[in-house]
């Protein structure tokens, strides 16, 4: 009853306010939201000291079933939540940040006109999140899975009247899709396989069918390995990994703590999650889990390199995330479970932490979002300054902060793997270390040090000059004449997509792709919307007690979750913690072997942070300046790191438009020219030459159409009755 | 009732409600409010009636129920009526749907309002007979007869391009219909029965199965329809009236799956086992084609025309995977389509209804004014999507996942088609529901009105609840779909090969 509890009473929530947020007003909207939540929460931190501390079968392994939801055959498909270790964990770090975020959003979103169906949003987010690490069969975290996806497609378009967040929206939620193909086929492959959807069986299963083939898509595949990857493809979408990342950073366009919830602590390990979930499977295939080195460590790099040098505040974050994600992939392939969904518990902090402090950021500046608009505000909000302070050094894994035991031990587990690609892994996680380092300190520095930049920026903003992202946006840059405010993305979108060299309905690949264009060009300015109304053009003001205040219980857990919990989750009591909830086959002790690292590997990282440090220290507060000159002499590597290595740009040309003339082609080339004109018009034309002259429809055919057919019915039943009577 | 039995009832009275409003005298308004309320009454007593039959239908047999016989035209055909579990769903689609369309048409259609009613009245019955007849000339006769009603739903109370369109329709339609008459005929001879029961314990020679299933086949494809004979269900959708196109996609749509079902699985099974690469071939590319085409659609309801056209492409596929969960998904995905493609019809028409376009572009910021019509184009639109917790998604995965078992590549192909539909459905909405509210024309427009909502509502619950508890349905077609498993396993060509590649896992 416990753990229906946790999981439909923010179904609950959200239906009420979603469906009576008119009547009952914003204010009960938000109050019915959050104390739903704030039970829910409640009730998971119970939980997870039953099932985490507790010993023996009973309480370490729990199954609620709850109803049938079809069966077909041998397929057998149930509601059920399956609660265990990995599942307790997940269920508060879902509802503790998700019942902050519900708080801070009290402040955040304050003079929102539809605060309520952005609280019902939100519950229904944290509903779909809570199916999908409830699940007891790959078809129900499907169904949380895409419910996510739902969810934050909502979320992400919340403000339905830009353009950019519409693109956003949609460009998350297709993305997704792409995993979630690769999803589906990963279950339709496991049921093959196993005749089963559901965990237990699947599980009990697959080792009998290890080395086995399967012919599928034209090649003989080793039967676990296709099957994990398929299943890895849709991880690769939720978490947001090297290839299908392109939607994180756009996701930016919603609200920020939609940020902090979805796209920090929750919908993005997701992915992480199912790998752990699915460790039993994983463990079977050493070539997949080489592959999900290779996608993790890759992510954690290039996603760091990119955040090197963006200066929306946000959007420095959103990669951060993308790289962290990175780290927790790595360690899942090494094979340490623990060890990723430890980072994931404590990077689920630090990075709401971040994130809200971030938009506490944009609320004192008025809605600006680029960093070069900030500087100086350090004395002018000091306690977002501490909170983003004590963020980025859990982030950067200052010692003894959340982050600083978990990613530590990344590496420290990434080395002393021996699978296949453990050592790319390795060197990618390290140097990682050293740009996360940068990136989160020159964030620090260009926003809360020097000079403030902000006096110039506003009546730049005024002009609706387009900075940064735009003006280095190669093809599309030059934007025509700046129009009203209200139609400007919109004629941006059209005018870079005409840019371009296209024309006519082309329109419409630039609008449902140009996330990446689109957004860029209007990259500042987002919350702007919510504060619109707001009315403070002047000085810089620190937040309200309603938004710093949930950001307590997270500062807090950035500097205290990994000192208090690694005992637990990494450490001597590990085993009796996890129970069978996480899998680890007969050779895998590399959680134990890490022990036995060199000592470099685990000073290296520490020395990393410090490099990192002092480059971001000497470019942006000892010669201001120095950055600009450097990304002029590298201009081509800035520009490719600036533009996010060019992939938003690459899946346009490779993906949507081709899509799109596709479409066309088939409409104007298929159905009209090929099979419309040799078929009916053809036979249609000759009846409409000898009819001409027929035109009003009442005396016109189609009575002798109906006439005709009455004709043959009646051929037939004279048939029958002259010949069919015997 | 004089011998008849349930389904001669609900074949009957919609008919009545027929001759009720021939009887009416004027053309006053009074008088044809009375002629509408006799047509919804009609209709929803016929449902109530079909609630009833539901009542008595018993799920665990594959035989046929309810049934009742009389000799006609000689003897030598029968009028005999019965159901099974293949047909039962779609005999209660039918008379669900109606009403809706009934109460849709309510304020919409202004001219000739009587023939208007009288044709749906006569569509409806034609349709129950379709489902309930069990002599294949009657089912013959009621396929075509449904066809009069719909061709002049579009024809007269269509929009500007309505004689192109219906022609076509017309065209189309009677090339498949000649060929299977032929079939019809063929079978007669062979079996000296016209009788469905006994055609399906028939075992007609395989050669002959070949000539016999293409026949068909040429009549249901259009019905589906499948590509590439398709095209003509965008105009007729584009020109029909709102009413015509929900049951033109709710329910007619429905029928060549249901004459599959019906005829070409279990009367010619090795056949249905020699055609299916055929099958196959045409689904995925209608799937993924018709994608494709729907993204650069420019009038609403052409996209969900198109759109149609895929998700038939889905039930196609799924029935010719002949296994359990093809088949099922397959009938499954026809009823949960029924509701969401009726419904999203059902939500083009309250826009065009005040707009009196269907175009894309003239819309955009609906949400703005229209918060109640954005939330349940929104549920529709996650609906068609196939999103799990709505009926759209089970149909859609246990096709997919049946496909899987039986050609990877054609579960990879239809699989990509999910991800196009999040396109296009996404990329709609986006279009007419999210942005600025910056058309003049867009001002001063309403949201949905009590009568809108009183027929929404049913249809969002219903796809809602079929979503998260599909299991009433699959149950009622489960021990007709086991039986008809028989005999396609035991045609399966190679019945030996056939089993060690379901079982493909080799060392």
């Amino acid at each position: 009853m416990m753990y229906d509890l946790i999981v439909f009473l923010p179904l609950l929530g959200a239906l009420i306010a979603g469906l009576f947020g008119r009547q009952i007003g914003h204010r009960n909207s938000e109050y019915v939201t959050t104390t739903l939540l704030s039970i829910s929460c409640a009730l998971a931190w119970i939980g997870f000291f039953r099932v985490g501390l507790g010993h023996g079968e009973e309480h370490k392994f729990i199954l609620v079933p709850v109803a049938n939801w079809f069966s077909v055959g041998e397929l057998q498909v149930d509601w059920s939540l399956r609660i265990d270790t990995l599942t307790s964990v997940m269920l508060i770090v879902v509802t503790t940040v998700s019942t902050i975020v519900h708080s801070y959003s009290f402040g955040y979103m304050h003079d929102d006109p539809h605060r309520s169906r952005f609280f019902s949003y939100l519950s229904l987010f944290t509903f779909a999140m809570l199916m999908l690490v409830t699940s007891d069969n790959l078809v129900q975290m499907f169904f949380g899975w895409e419910g996510v996806g739902l969810a934050s497609y909502l979320l992400i378009g919340f403000w339905y009247q830009r353009p950019t967040a519409n693109a956003a929206a949609i460009k998350a939620f297709v993305v997704n899709r792409v995993g979630d193909f690769g999803f589906s086929l990963g279950i339709f492959l496991v049921f093959a396989l196993t005749h089963s959807v559901s965990f237990e069986a699947v599980f009990a299963a697959m080792p009998a069918v290890v080395g086995h083939t399967y012919h599928a898509f034209g090649l003989d595949a080793d039967a676990v390995t296709l099957a994990c990857l398929l299943l890895f493809m849709g991880a690769m979408g939720k978490s947001a990994q090297f290839l299908l990342h392109t939607w994180l950073p756009d996701a930016m366009e919603g609200p920020t703590p939609v940020s902090a919830l979805i796209h920090a602590a929750t919908m993005v390990t997701a992915g992480v999650f199912m790998v752990a979930r699915l460790s039993p499977i994983f463990e079977l295939s050493p070539a997949a889990e080489t592959f999900v080195i290779v996608i993790g460590g890759t992510t954690c790099f290039f996603a760091a390199t990119i955040g090197l040098v963006q200066n929306d505040i946000k959007r420095v974050i959103a990669y951060s995330t993308c790289s962290q994600l990175g780290y927790m992939f790595v360690a899942l392939g090494c094979g340490g479970y623990a060890v990723g969904i430890f980072h994931l518990f404590t990077h689920a902090f630090f990075k709401a932490l971040l994130f809200l402090g971030a938009g506490s950021v944009i609320h004192a500046v008025g809605g600006e979002q680029d960093m070069r608009k900030m500087g100086g505000l350090r004395t002018k909000i000091p306690y977002t300054y501490w909170f983003m302070v004590i963020g980025s050094l859990a982030l950067v894994g200052f010692p003894f902060t959340a982050g600083y035991y978990s990613k530590d031990a990344i590496i420290e587990v990434a080395y002393a793997s021996s699978r296949g690609g453990a050592a790319y892994g390795w060197l990618t996680t390290t140097i990682a270390a050293g740009l996360t380092s940068f990136y989160s300190f020159r964030l620090l520095f260009m926003t809360f040090y020097g000079e403030s930049r902000a006096v110039a920026a506003h009546e730049e903003t005024n002009h609706n000059t387009h900075h940064e992202p735009s003006a280095s946006h190669g093809a599309g840059s030059q934007h025509p004449g700046h129009e009203e405010e209200t139609v400007s993305a919109d004629v941006h979108t059209a005018g870079s997509a005409a840019a371009r060299g296209h024309h006519g309905d082309d329109h419409a690949a630039g609008n449902l792709n140009d996330g990446a264009a689109a957004s860029a060009h209007d990259a500042h300015g987002h919350d702007a919307h919510g504060h619109g109304a707001h009315g403070h053009g002047g000085e810089p003001h620190e937040s309200p007690p309603i938004m710093l205040g949930p950001l307590v219980p997270l500062a807090f857990g950035a500097i205290f979750a990994g000192l208090l919990f690694h005992h637990l989750f990494i450490g001597s009591g590990m085993e009796s913690f996890w129970g069978e909830s996480l899998f680890y086959g007969a050779a895998n002790h590399v959680i134990e072997d890490r022990e036995n690292d060199p000592w470099f590997v685990g000073q290296l990282p520490l020395l990393m942070l410090i490099a990192g440090f002092v480059v971001a220290y000497y470019l942006y507060i000892a010669r201001p300046g120095t950055a600009e000159r450097w990304a002029e002499a590298n201009r081509p590597l800035y520009r490719f790191l600036l533009n996010k290595w060019y992939f938003d740009e690459l899946y346009d040309l490779v993906f949507v438009r081709p899509a799109f003339w596709l479409g066309r082609l088939f409409w104007h080339g298929g159905d009209e020219a090929i099979i419309n004109r040799f078929g009916p018009d053809g036979v249609a034309s000759s009846v409409l030459v000898t009819t001409d002259r027929v035109v009003k429809l009442q005396s016109g055919y189609v009575y002798q159409y109906a006439f005709v057919m009455m004709m043959g019915i009646a051929v037939i039943i004279t048939y029958f009755l002259v010949w069919g009577a015997r | 009732m004089f011998g008849f039995g349930i389904l001669s009832g609900l074949i009957a009275i919609p008919l009545l409600g027929v001759l009720f409003i021939l009887v009416l005298q004027g053309d006053d308004e009074a008088t044809l409010d009375n002629a509408r309320w006799a047509a919804l009454i009609a209709s929803v007593v016929t449902f109530v009636l079909s609630l009833v039959a539901w009542g008595r239908f018993d799920v665990g047999t594959a035989d046929f129920q309810l049934l009742e016989s009389r000799a006609w035209l000689g003897g030598g055909l029968g009028y005999k009526l019965g159901v099974d579990g293949a047909s039962m769903p779609f005999i209660l689609l039918t008379t669900f749907l109606m009403p809706f369309c009934l109460a849709s048409a309510w304020r919409a259609i202004h001219t000739r309002v009587k023939e208007f009613l009288i044709c749906f009245l006569v569509l409806e019955a034609a349709l129950i007979g379709i489902f309930s007849a069990l002599d294949v000339v009657l089912f013959y006769l009621f396929f075509e007869g449904s066809l009069i009603p719909m061709f002049l739903i579009i024809g007269i109370w269509g929009g500007q391009r309505r004689i192109y369109a219906s022609m076509k329709f017309f065209l189309y339609t009677l090339l498949g219909s000649l060929l299977m008459l032929l079939a019809i005929m063929k079978m007669y001879g062979v079996a000296g029965t016209t009788d469905i029961p006994t055609l399906l314990h028939t075992r007609f020679p395989v050669s002959m199965q070949y000539w016999l299933w293409l026949a068909f086949f040429a009549s249901f494809a259009v019905k589906m329809p499948m590509w590439p004979v398709h095209t003509w269900l965008p105009d007729a959708h584009v020109e029909a009236p709102t009413a015509g196109s929900v049951v033109l996609a709710g329910i007619l749509l429905k029928l060549g799956g249901y004459g599959f079902i019906r005829f070409s699985l279990p009367m010619f099974p090795e056949a249905s086992h020699y055609f299916a690469p055929l099958v196959f071939a045409l689904s995925v590319i209608a799937i993924v084609y018709t994608s494709l085409v729907a993204l650069v659609q420019t009038d609403m309801k052409k996209l969900i025309a198109y759109s149609s056209v895929a998700h038939m492409g889905f039930v196609t596929m799924g029935l010719f995977t002949l296994t359990v969960q093809g088949i099922q998904g397959a009938i499954f995905l026809m009823i949960s389509h029924g509701l969401v493609s009726g419904a999203l019809f059902l939500c083009v028409g309250v826009v065009y209804d005040r707009m009196h376009t269907r175009e894309i572009a003239a819309y955009g910021g609906l949400v703005e004014r229209m918060p109640k019509y954005a939330a349940v184009m929104l549920f529709f639109t996650m609906a068609n999507i196939g999103l799990p917790g709505t009926s759209g998604f089970v149909g859609e995965f246990l096709t997919m996942l049946a496909a899987f078992q039986v050609n990877t590549w054609v579960a990879l192909l239809a699989t990509l088609g999910t991800i196009l539909s999040a396109a296009y459905a996404l990329y709609l909405y986006r279009r007419v529901v999210f942005g600025m509210l910056e058309k003049a024309s867009l001002r001063s427009i309403l949201d949905l009105n009590a009568r809108e909502i009183a027929i929404l509502a049913p249809l969002v619950i219903l796809t809602l609840y079929y979503g998260v508890h599909p299991q009433p349905i699959l149950d009622a077609s489960q021990a007709t779909v086991d039986g008809m498993m028989k005999t396609l396993t035991a045609a399966a060509p190679h019945a030996a090969t056939l089993k060690a590649a379901s079982a493909a896992v080799a060392p």
